[in-house]
Formats: C-alpha cells, structure tokens, sequence
C-alpha cells in the first residue's frame, strides 16, 4: 500500500479536513446541522480545538439589555433621592457637591455602565450574566478595552438618538417639526432593530467594536447514565442485534426522557423498545407492571447502557451513525 | 463484566476530578479578583485547562453522553477566556494607554483630523462673515440657550461684563462638571453618528465652527476681539481640539462602512471602531481638562495675559504629546 493511500483512508483521517470548509462542518463531525446550527461559530483555540460558542439569540440580548436598564433606572432613582435627602440636609454650602456628585453620577451610569462590567474579567454586565451570556472579540483574539468602549460609545445613536426623537416628535408643537422628528425618528430606528437583519446578531456597537455576544453555559456534570446501566446489567441482557437498533439521535432522545423521570414517557418509550426490538421478558419482570414501579425504568437504563457502548464501539470504528435509518 | 465496561465512562471516572478542580478554580477566580487564587492553583489552573481541552476533543470522539460533552463544552470555554482574556491590571493598561496607544491612534488619525480641523475652520469663517455682515444671522446659527443674552442687541458693558465677570464664586464645580458631561456626550454622539456615512459627524463639527466664527464676530464688532480670544482660548484650545478629534474617529469609521479597501467591510469596520475607539477614550479625558479649565480656570484666572498663556502652553503641550516625535524603545 502507497503512504499516501493510507493517509487518506477513513481510519485515518486528516485532521484539517474536518476544520476546513463550510459552515456546516461546525456541527459534530459527520453529523447533520442540528437546529441550533445556524447559531453556532467556531473558535479555535490555541490548542487547536474548536469552542463551538453559540450567539446568543436577540431574545436573549434583548432581555439582559432590559435587565441592565432596569438596574440603572433604579440606581439613577436611588442616587437622586440620595442627592435631595442630603441636598435638604446639607444646606446651601454643601449643595453645590451634591450636584456635582449627582452630575458625575449620573454621567457615569450612562456612560461608564456597560463598558466598566463589560471590562471586569467576565465580559458581562449583570443582565448579560444573568442570561449566561458574554462579550467575545469576533476574531478569537482579546477582548481590548477600545473595542468595548466602541461598542458601548454606538449605544449613543442606538438608543439615545432614537430616544430624544421620540422625545421631539412627541411634544413637537409645529407639524412639520412633527414629521421631521418622526422621520428622524425612523432614520435612527433602524440603528436600533440593526441586529434583526444580519445572521450574526450584531448589533450596530458589536459591528464597529469587531465584537459579539456568545452564550456561556454553566452545565452542570450531570450523573452518567452509563453508571446506573452497568448496575441494571444483570438484570436484562440484550443481544448485538438488539442493541443495534437505533443511532445516536435516538440515543440522545433516550437521555433525555430518562433525565426528565417522567412515569408517563417512560412507560410508552420503554413500550415501543421492547416492540421494535422484540424484547423477551427476562422471568419475573412484568412490562411496567412492577409494584415498585421501576421496571420500566430499569429496562430502559440498561438498555440505554447497551445502546451506548454499541453505538461508541461502532465509533472508534469511524462511523458515526446518526438514527435508526442510517444502515451504512 | 466489570462495571466500567463502557469506555467513555472510564475516561469520565477517570479524568471527572480535574474537571470539578478546575471548575471550583474558575468559580474562585472569576469572582473578580485573581489575586482570590494562591499561587499553586494559578500554576494549577492552565494544566487543567489543557486537560479539559483534551478530555472535549477525546470526548467529542468516543462518548455519546450528551450532558457530558454539553458541561466539558461549557467548562472549556469558561477556562479558554479565563487563562486567554485580559489579564494586565488596570494601572498597568492605564500608563500604557496614556503613554503609548492613545497618542499612537491619534496619529493613525492624522488625515481624519486634518479634514475635521478644515470643516471647524471653513465653518467658523463662514459664522464669522455671515455674522460681520449681517447681524441677523446671529440669531439663525446660534441655538437661544446658549446666548445667555450675548446677542447683537446687547450692550458693549454687557458684553464685557460677561468676560470679566466672576460669576459668583460658589458653583464653579457644579458648573464645570455640567459643562464636561454636556460636552462629553456631546463628543460621544458626534462620533457614534460617524457611522451614519460620515455626514452627521460633519455636522455637529461645523455646527460648533459657526458658533465660535459668530460668537467672534460679535464681539470683533464692539472691539473686544483681544478679549474674548483670552476667555474663549483658555478652554477652547483644549475643547476644540477634543471636538475636532471626536469629528476625526467619527470619520474613520464613516470611511471604513463607505469604503472598506481591500479588506471584507466588516474586517475594515471594526479594525477602524478600536483605532478609533482608542482616540475617542482620550477625547472624553481632555473634555475633562477642558471642563475644569472654563468652569473654573476661567472665572478665576481674570488677566488677559494670564489666559493667552494657559492657552498657548495647552496648544503647545497638546500638540507635542500627539505628534511630537518620540524615541523608539528597543524591546
């Protein structure tokens, strides 16, 4: 056999041709886009691995900047009461520091909000934190401070622009300075709904800034299936052909309803197994009919346990099969 | 059969102990402060991100447990901005901003604020003849606030008094930090609009030349010319070039959205937003300066001379910070 024959074979694939190449191979390799595809984006780590972040959806952006506004809304609040109480208490000498404090106060909430937090080792405000979101350069680099006090800076003609418009246009006496300022008000509109209109959900700060906003889940390591399987493994015993069955969506459908312990679904998965598989009762197992009530529950861990080491056996062979309809 | 037939779940045993160690690491640290990590755990920390690097890409390869690779994924990428993003502290940010990035965007910046500089210039000659000629004009191009009662019907002791005088003492503060955040958000607007094709920036810049070109043309009519360039200049050198290198960053990003170069217009966007980012961080600093200099310098500091010379020295200090040539440092 010629080397360059053997280099190109499936049990020894080159690793730059699952980096290389459409968007699509950012899915798991050999997979099908999965409906959150379109959200996800690679990053390559030093170490050459690929993060895979997901953006978040404007959904959730929108919710953290609500968050956020509500936050300084009640901080503008309780920094003017703060500013009268002491103003009243003060008196005349002392006033003027209280303005100035008041002035710097609120020019720092409006300005110094977001690009402060957004500097803070995580790259998010307290709304983006709370949704589990953060700041990413688009280019995989460091997040710099210019590029967040850019991308903070544009709020100015996304938000307060069309504010003072609206503003204009509300209390404009003259109807022509009405048109104009609803014009206006249109004009800089678009600015705001900017991130609706472009796949990666920038917003107009995030295009000028080289920025976007990714989704960083905080999983939990949940507890291996696998683990109660192997206990269950005495109790039914499944052949090759059996645990063959299915691919790896429905292995993943599978985790899922038995994470979720709903009685209901797991009764009518455990049904529909034990059809498609024709599975023999081992002696004395009854189908769902167990007074503890886990059999059902038992069988489909055990079963998940097989289904998995089969499927992951077939994987260190280099295939991959994704559901039940996959015969290669 | 032993109980850990399957493989992925050997190596999940195995390995499951530096996850949690390094998760534990990243809840300490990214609580804010590195310095809540003691040295053995900041030596530690890389080493366990480069496990977990691993264990995701051995993961992604052999196991089929979805909850698994969702937390190493998740893991991972927590650790990659950890050991990756900033982590210089903020002094040391501080000094380099002011000592060398600031300085350095502001020369990137040079045919920008030439062209900014010309648009002030041009517009304050305009406001200046507009004016010289027909007073009436006055009133078109400066907005009613900002008079103060400073209008072509004023009298001449009027408008001296308004240079000379010392308001009251109190409120000096309170007023210049009104006139740092006006003018501030002012700045910030005008180089947010640069985005919108340049055009609004361009605006607001000769919108401010047609002010200071009238403002000096009234008061050359009464023959307080000498006068008011002591009470305007004090500030103004430091507030006009502030104001020309907002309408600067503005334009570079304008540019870059028109015309991107040779370069993917988003590519050429955002390298302009943080050259230009960069600048407008140190325009809002000299909005500062200029802020104290008028709210306070200005009442206070009364003689002529005494102003010409702070803003002759601002012009001089501000103009060899940005473009003075300075030694290149061998590192």
């Amino acid at each position: 056999m010629k080397p360059g024959a053997r280099a190109s074979s499936p049990l020894f694939p080159e690793p730059k041709q699952e980096r290389a190449g459409s968007p699509r191979s950012v899915g798991a390799p050999g997979s099908p886009a999965t409906p959150a595809a379109p959200f996800l984006r690679r990053l390559i780590t030093p170490e050459g691995l690929d993060l895979r972040l997901t953006l978040a959806s404007a959904g959730e952006r929108a919710s953290a900047y609500l968050l956020d506004l509500t936050i300084m809304a009640a901080a503008l609040i309780t920094l003017t009461i703060l500013a009268i109480v002491f103003g009243l208490a003060v008196g005349e000498e002392g006033q003027e520091v209280i303005a100035m404090i008041w002035l710097l106060g609120a020019f720092l909430l409006r300005n110094g909000y977001f690009i402060l937090f957004e500097l803070s080792g995580r790259a998010a405000t307290p709304g983006k934190r709370g949704l589990g979101l953060r700041v990413v350069a688009r280019d995989g680099g460091r997040l710099t401070a210019e590029a967040i006090f850019t991308r903070n800076a544009m709020r100015e003609i996304e938000v307060f622009l069309p504010l003072t418009f609206l503003l204009a246009s509300s209390v404009a006496g003259d109807p022509v300075d009405g048109v104009m300022a609803s014009l206006a008000l249109i004009w800089s509109g678009c600015f705001l709904l900017f991130p609706l209109f472009n796949r990666d959900r920038l917003r107009l700060g995030d295009l000028v800034a080289g920025t976007w906003v990714v989704r960083v889940a905080r999983a939990r390591l949940l507890a291996d299936l696998a683990a109660g399987a192997a206990e269950g493994a005495p109790r039914f015993v499944f052949t090759l052909d059996q645990a063959s069955a299915y691919g790896v969506k429905e292995l993943e459908l599978l985790e899922e309803v038995l994470r979720r312990r709903d009685r209901q679904a797991l009764t009518a998965v455990a049904a529909r197994i034990r059809t498609k598989i024709a599975f023999a009762q081992p002696p004395g197992e009854t189908a769902g009919g167990d007074p503890k009530g886990d059999t059902d529950e038992a069988f489909l861990t055990a079963y998940y346990g097989a289904l998995r080491g089969r499927l992951e056996q077939r994987l260190l062979f280099g295939h991959r099969r994704r559901d039940k309809f996959d015969k290669a | 059969m032993s109980a850990l037939t399957l493989r992925s779940r050997r190596f999940r045993v195995e390995r499951e102990a530096d996850w949690r160690r390094l998760e534990a690491l990243l809840a300490k640290g990214e609580g804010g402060r590195t310095a809540a990590l003691s040295v053995d755990e900041l030596i530690a920390l890389p080493l366990l991100y480069r496990a977990a690097v691993s264990s995701l890409s051995v993961a992604r390869a052999i196991s089929l447990d979805a909850a698994l690779i969702a937390y190493l994924e998740g893991l991972v990428t927590r650790a990659y901005f950890f050991v990756y993003g900033t982590r210089a502290r903020l002094r040391e940010r501080l000094v380099r901003f002011f000592r060398v990035d600031w300085p350095a965007a502001v020369r990137t910046l040079w045919r920008e604020t030439a062209v900014s500089a010309a648009i002030l210039t041009v517009a304050a000659l305009a406001g200046y003849l507009l004016v010289s000629r027909d007073a009436d004009w006055y009133g078109a191009i400066m907005p009613g606030e900002m008079t103060q009662g400073r209008d072509p019907t004023a009298t001449t002791a009027f408008l001296r008094s308004v240079l000379y005088d010392a308001h009251q003492q109190k409120g000096l503060s309170a007023f210049a930090t009104f006139l740092f955040t006006h003018n501030a958000q002012i700045a910030i607007l005008a180089f947010a609009l640069g985005f919108a094709f340049c055009l609004p920036t361009a605006l607001l810049v000769a919108q401010n030349g047609l002010s200071l070109g009238a403002l000096i043309a009234l008061y050359a009519s009464r023959g307080l010319l000498l006068p008011l360039t002591g009470w305007l200049f004090i500030h103004g050198v430091t507030e006009l070039l502030a104001t020309i290198l907002a309408g600067a960053a503005g334009f570079r990003i304008g540019w870059a959205v028109m015309f991107p170069g040779s370069r993917a217009r988003l590519d050429a966007v955002a390298a302009a937003g943080r050259t230009a980012g960069a600048a407008m961080a140190g325009v809002v600093v000299m909005l500062v300066i200029a802020g104290v200099l008028e709210g306070v310098g200005r009442q206070v500091i009364l003689l002529d001379w005494a102003r010409w010379t702070i803003a002759a020295v601002s012009l001089v200090v501000w103009l060899a910070y940005f473009y003075a040539p300075r030694p290149q440092r061998g590192r």
